[in-house]
């Protein structure tokens, strides 16, 4: 009975679980091998990729593949110290949405329940109009001649500060990264926050803890797997990003995403462009098992 | 002086009034119990004496010190939520030391004061687990600890024996006596339980719809109920329609519908024609098969129309030829013996001139 049973949920397990898994496979694991047999060949006579029959095989070995692309990306400096920026301006990007989110997410969970879905909605809200048309209009808001723009400088010119040019800079690139992400925090954060028992609040202070002494002893901890979570769901996308620094960033503000999509629609260097892709994405799997080894269950109970 | 004196405290919310001019004053070394049903208001009180919640009209003094402005962080009274809102991130040593890393108290003395306080809750072994690795009884005997460690001037306790099964609860009960007299600390106790007030109090103030209807010690309070939700709600009672007939400071005469004359304790404030209930507890009533009339005082023929057998003890259901029902109970002390009587026996009923009590409200 028990034995049967099993079997029956094990094989709806898989029934349940298949699709998705398939679809995981395809359209993730296969273009993973793709791009990285991408990575190990080499590009075709106008660009993109070399037929797989072709005659090169007699200059590159056997199987016809090479390595000079990965020789390439080590060779010159200049894609470390892009792979360096981009992670700082998904670094800071991070930080800079956690210390505006935390306070939102924490004033939608304790706010009463009624509200609550309300403003859940509100956070999402920007989602509905085009991802591009909202990076456009920081362009319009952070230009030259914006309120904002006139503002800005005012202040400074107060200060006697020079004026300076918002627009085109890795300011205005931060402004996008952390407009774009700022619901990916805000969300993963409330969630946690939402759950968190007010008793505890209740015993804390009772026990002789102000306010400052709750949040730091109580509700931080308890909602760190929240911000770890939230954290991945900005800083990951944020590496990738190439629109927002196309859009809003200067000349020098290229980032990894701008180096990749360049290789693929400008440069038509598609194994070089692979390659980057598998750099990225072993530094983002690094980081992301550093982030898991710290938010494991052992370091900080859930319940 | 008192060490806890509540004054007149009334809380409403909206027209509600949850607490109702409430009065208590409980003195150091205490183990002081609110006992009443249901959302009379008990936690209403219990929060603003800890400070979560202001009365709406009323002073709560502690030490002779209104507190009026006094956050509850900054008062020396701790509370045992019934949840026991231990703190899920930190290992029970932790959250035993938590009360005193916020008190500022030096490292050596938060370890040497938390082993104590392990000890004395026989939890030694389990400083380093977590909260969610104990056992119900395990948990709540930290909350205590916790409570406790920072040697507060009153510890509140909402129902922290609510969630435990029976057994465990018996148990937690001596652990609590105990650990009250071992501390010396005063405890308010919330109960809605009358059989646990009774066994842990000192003094019980019965709460009923947000007032205190009477504030007695257990043995006052299951004796001599001052009124009729007070004998209802403490220990089972049957409770019959009577009207004074004499009013003498010795003893009561009354006249209770189609039985005749019962004699009652004195009571003051009694007046000849005043109407109310005889209430009498079962424990106190005899019953035998003598079935014929015998003219003794409050004793009465009648007929057994049920039983109750709960192990220890035996109630039988009375049916007086007046209609109203009395309960007699007898304890079962010989082995395998279950009941005396049977459904339909005639037997006889009566209780001593000094059993029951009259009610008049
Ligand atoms: N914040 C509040 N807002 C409105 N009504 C409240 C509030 N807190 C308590 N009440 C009401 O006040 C009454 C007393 O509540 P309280 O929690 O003090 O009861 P209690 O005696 O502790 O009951 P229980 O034994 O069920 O815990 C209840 O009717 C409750 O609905
Ligand atoms: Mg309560």
């Amino acid at each position: 009975m028990i034995k049967g049973n099993t079997k029956a949920n094990r094989t709806a397990k898989w029934l349940v679980s298949g699709p998705p898994l398939l679809f995981l496979l395809v359209f993730f694991v296969a273009p993973s091998l793709i791009m990285l047999f991408t990575s190990l060949r080499f590009p075709g006579e106008f660009g993109g990729l070399a037929p797989i029959a072709a005659p090169a095989e007699a200059v590159h070995g056997e199987y016809g593949l090479t390595l000079e692309t990965y020789q390439f990306f080590f060779s010159d400096i200049l894609y470390a110290e892009i792979f360096l920026k981009s992670f700082a301006v998904a670094a800071a990007s991070t930080l800079i949405c956690l210390i505006m989110a935390y306070p939102l997410a924490l004033l939608i969970a304790r706010s009463e329940k009624r509200f609550r879905n309300l403003m859940v909605l509100l956070v999402v809200l920007p989602f509905a109009s085009n991802f591009l048309i909202r990076i456009y209009a920081w362009m319009i808001i952070l230009g030259p001649e914006s309120v904002f723009s006139h503002f800005i400088n005012a202040l400074l010119g107060a200060f006697g500060i020079a004026p300076v040019t918002l627009l085109f800079s890795p300011f205005a690139v931060l402004v996008g990264m952390v407009y774009v992400h700022l619901p990916f925090m805000v969300l993963p954060l409330y969630t946690n926050l939402e759950k968190h028992d007010p008793a505890l609040l209740d015993a804390a202070q009772d026990l002789g803890a102000n306010a400052w002494q709750r949040f730091w002893r109580v509700t931080w901890p308890l909602s760190l797997p929240g911000v770890f979570s939230g954290a991945a769901l900005v800083f990951i996308p944020v590496l990738g990003m190439f629109a927002v620094p196309d859009i809003l960033g200067g000349t020098g503000d290229i980032l990894i995403g701008n180096l990749i999509k360049d290789q693929f629609l400008g440069t038509r260097d598609w194994p070089f462009g692979s390659t980057l892709s598998i750099m990225l994405t072993l530094a983002v799997l690094a980081i992301t098992a550093l982030a898991a080894w710290f938010a494991r269950p052992a370091a900080i109970p859930e319940r | 002086m008192a060490l806890l004196e509540i004054r007149n405290v009334t809380r409403r919310f909206g027209d509600f009034t949850a607490v109702d001019n409430v009065s208590i004053s409980i003195e150091a070394g205490e183990f002081f119990t609110l006992l009443g049903p249901s959302g009379c208001g008990k936690t209403t009180l219990l929060r603003m004496i800890a400070g979560f919640d202001l009365p709406d009209a009323g002073q709560i003094l502690l030490d002779g010190k209104d507190m009026v402005g006094t956050p509850p962080e900054k008062r020396p009274i701790h509370t045992v939520f019934q949840s026991y809102a231990l703190f899920p991130h930190m290992t029970v040593a932790d959250n035993i030391a938590f009360p005193l890393k916020m008190a500022g108290t030096t490292p050596d003395e938060i370890k040497s004061r938390v082993r104590e306080a392990l000890d004395d809750v026989r939890l030694s072994n389990f400083g380093n687990r977590f909260p969610q690795e104990l056992s119900g009884g395990q948990k709540q005997r930290v909350a205590f600890a916790r409570g406790l460690v920072n040697r507060p001037r009153l510890l509140l306790l909402d129902e922290p024996l609510g969630a435990l099964d029976a057994k465990l609860r018996e148990e937690m009960q001596i652990e609590l006596i105990n650990l009250q007299k071992e501390r010396g600390v005063t405890f308010v106790f919330i109960t809605h339980a009358q059989n646990e007030a009774l066994a842990l109090s000192h003094r019980i103030a019965v709460m009923n719809q947000g007032k205190v209807e009477q504030l007695d010690e257990p043995s006052r309070i299951y004796g001599f109920p001052k009124n009729r939700f007070v004998a209802d709600f403490i220990g089972k009672i049957s409770i019959m329609n009577a009207q004074v007939l004499e009013a003498a400071p010795s003893h009561l005469t009354l006249s209770v519908a189609e039985l005749g004359e019962v004699t009652a304790p004195s009571k003051e404030g009694i007046k000849v024609g005043d109407a109310g209930v005889l209430a009498i507890r079962p424990e106190q009533v005899r019953i035998s098969h003598h079935a014929e009339e015998v003219e003794l005082k409050n004793h009465f023929i009648g007929k057994v129309r049920g039983f109750l057998y709960v192990g220890d003890v035996t109630t039988y259901i009375v049916e007086l030829p007046n209609g109203a029902r009395i309960e007699a109970l007898l304890p079962n002390s010989a082995p395998g013996r279950a009941k005396f009587f049977e459904a339909g026996d005639p037997v006889a009923v009566s209780w001593r001139h000094d059993a029951g009590t009259f009610l008049n409200d």
